[in-house]
């Protein structure tokens, strides 16, 4: 199984017209992903390579019946993308746009809690998700994932999404189902989201997880970990080495106070029963050593 | 975006929150005459984006011109915590009967904007937080209802201010939050806010970080970018739209992804080696923008080796190759360059790499091997 996404998942990109959600858009269709709409209201009634065009997210999802929705348009306009597609009637809304502001992020996802509280929201500033072999919605390169399982993977950062893929994938360890969350100060989902859904899911035996410094995401799945898994979790932080006080990159990769540090976040984790590498590679080879000793 | 002082108050004017007159200056005489047409008594402030400016010396008072000159004199030029102080900001005095903390930010992990009010103003929040946390009173508002004026008494209410204030409080709370949340700003802090003598309550400071992603609904905010302080390479990372670090080693890294930046930075550490520096070229970047990241990294005298870590999801691999080509036949480049490619058109990439290899251009297929070979070069290069 996996979880979020699988084969039968129909998605409608907003976007799709444009030329990043054009190349995203069919290369997600190219991986066998179920693209079955794009919305833009002046192009309405034309087609992308065959998807056809709609006005709407709510047309497309009543002549398509497509229950996810992907946005790959500008950040001045995703506050009215999402809502857009929350009240066409998606049941996941996957956002890879990156840069948009936090007091809209604050705002769509307050709302979406409140006034569509089944609708599952990922990102903003995510690389989407992918069931391998299944779906791939984002950005994401296919090709180096591998399904069948038997981890789970969940990661704040984006490339390190593919850093935690092409780890496990070179050793030979296919995935259920690989979630990038995002790095912004609200996203969407979260590592609980999705570590709750892995425990669930019968396929995935183990869960490598992927964090960063700033916040207090990690310390927060460190106890869920403890209080509700009993499948084995390996971790990567990033940002070991990141001086205190310097804001490295994100909005959220920031030390401050002596919180949010990467030493503080492994310590919790382990503590919680992850097993913890330095780098990547290291959190790579540490679920090699699970799955062995899980016999799989 | 930090504001300086004098810019945050600025800020709040425009959100009519009611801050002292004063004129920023850069000349002992400027604030000499500045302190002329608003009338003494003058506070001398230092500007500088840090705190403590205080305790270091950088806030005093002066009754006449001479005090005035005598202050711009010493404060000017002074080093506070690193920051030399290159503006002052002279503001009218203001008599202070209560000071108080005010402040709004985003609780990440409650997903809520988060206000903090104490009647314990002027000092160090963040002590006042350890020693008596009983002493703020928090508010977690949620975005879709903002604060309402029932909230925000309640809340006031409960901060246990002077009880005559409640209504100024309430007031400048109100157009604090809207100033948060319409100016787009991810902090608004006042420390202190004071109630003087006539029971007015005023913003004494202002501390305000504006959020960069929303630039778009606000194009006046160029003039506060204008005057950040940024080091040369910084400047020259953020001319070309990169996010740039500076740190002290030998080893210059270019990754594309805040995550995969820093994660090179914990690797190259790890093998042994010193980062230079951590330059994310961001997502979808193109060739020339990785021609103008080597540029930067080029210009920088302490890099011996450097480390193109890329794994590109809407990066994609014959973008980024092209780029580094460009780049070193428009630079001179110092420094031998070993990549590491993969992910989205990573073997088109690979391809266009190999046709230029050279003792200059090297691959390594991982991001530990690329790691070693780059800390050995920039060992060799020393």
């Amino acid at each position: 199984m996996a979880i979020f996404v699988d084969e039968n998942t129909k998605v409608v990109y907003q976007g799709l017209t444009g030329s990043q959600g054009r190349f995203y858009g069919l290369r997600n269709r190219d991986y066998g992903t179920q693209v079955v709409a794009g919305t833009n209201p002046k192009k309405a009634g034309e087609e992308v390579d065959g998807i056809p065009i709609f006005a709407s997210v709510g047309d497309a999802v009543e002549a398509t019946g497509a229950d996810v929705s992907c946005i790959f348009i500008p950040a001045p306009g995703v506050k009215a993308a999402v809502m857009e597609a929350a009240e066409g009637g998606v049941k996941m809304i996957v956002v890879i746009t990156e840069g948009v502001p936090a007091q809209d992020e604050a705002l769509f996802y307050n709302d979406l809690k409140r006034n569509f509280p089944d609708v599952q929201l990922l990102g903003p500033n995510c690389p989407g998700i992918i069931s391998p072999g299944k779906c791939n919605i984002g950005i994401t390169a296919g090709e180096i994932a591998m399904g069948g399982g038997p981890v789970g993977i969940v990661s704040r950062s984006g490339t390190l999404t593919y850093q935690a893929l092409h780890e496990l994938t070179q050793k030979g360890i296919g995935q259920t189902t690989c979630v990038g969350i995002g790095g912004d100060p609200v996203p969407g989902t979260t590592f609980i989201d999705c570590l709750e859904r892995f425990e669930a899911d019968p396929d995935t035996k183990a869960v490598m997880m992927i964090g960063e410094i700033g916040g207090s995401a990690e310390e927060e799945a460190a106890d869920f970990i403890k209080s509700s898994m009993t499948k084995p979790v390996s971790a990567y932080i990033a940002g070991v080495t990141a001086p205190p006080g310097k804001k490295m990159g994100h909005a959220g990769a920031i030390v401050s106070g002596g919180k949010g540090t990467a030493s503080a976040k492994m310590d919790a984790l382990r503590a919680a029963g992850a097993q913890v590498g330095q780098n990547p590679t290291e959190a790579g080879e540490l679920m090699a050593g699970i799955v062995k000793d899980l016999g799989l | 975006m930090d504001l300086y002082e004098y810019q945050g108050k600025q800020f709040f004017a425009s959100y009519d929150i009611p801050v002292s007159p004063g004129e920023a200056v850069t000349t002992v005489d400027d604030a000499v005459a500045a302190a002329d047409r608003i009338g003494y008594p003058v506070v001398v402030k230092a500007q500088v984006q840090v705190g403590g400016r205080g305790k270091a010396g950088g806030i005093k008072l002066a009754d006449d011109a001479a005090s005035c000159r005598e202050h711009a004199q010493n404060i000017l030029g002074m080093d506070i915590k690193g920051h030399t102080v290159e503006i002052l900001w002279i503001e009218l005095a203001s008599d202070i009967a209560e000071e108080y903390y005010a402040s709004f930010t985003l609780d990440r992990a409650a997903k809520k904007h988060l206000g903090m009010l104490s009647a314990q103003g002027g000092v160090e929040i963040e002590a006042v937080a350890e020693t008596d946390p009983d002493a703020i009173a928090k508010i977690h508002i949620d975005p879709v209802d903002g604060l309402t004026p029932e909230a925000c008494r309640e809340w006031v209410l409960a901060a246990k201010l002077n009880p005559d204030v409640t209504d100024g409080a309430v007031d400048i709370l109100l157009k604090l939050y809207r100033a948060y949340v319409e100016g787009d700003a991810d902090l608004v802090e006042i420390n202190p806010l004071i109630v003087k003598p006539d029971g007015a309550v005023h913003a004494l400071d202002a501390k305000v970080t504006l959020d960069t992603n929303a630039l778009f609904r606000h194009p006046d905010y160029e003039q506060y970018d204008a005057t950040q302080v940024r080091d040369e390479r910084e400047e020259a990372a953020h001319e070309k739209g990169l996010q740039y670090v500076g740190l002290d080693g030998s080893v210059g890294i270019i990754a594309n992804g805040a995550g995969l930046a820093m994660s090179t930075v914990d690797v190259v550490s790890q093998v042994g080696g010193s980062p230079a520096n951590f330059l994310d070229i961001g997502g979808g970047a193109n060739a020339d923008v990785m021609a103008g990241a080597l540029e930067v990294i080029n210009n920088d005298e302490k890099v011996r080796s450097i480390f193109i870590n890329i794994f590109g999801g809407i990066t994609r691999g014959e973008e980024v190759a092209n780029g580094i080509v460009q780049a070193l036949s428009r630079v001179e480049i110092s420094s031998p360059i070993v990549i590491r490619l993969d992910g989205t058109n990573a073997d088109e990439g690979r391809a266009i790499l190999a046709e230029h290899a050279s003792d200059k251009l090297l691959s390594e297929p991982t991001m530990l091997e690329a790691a070693r070979r780059a800390v050995a070069l920039a060992a060799e290069g020393a």
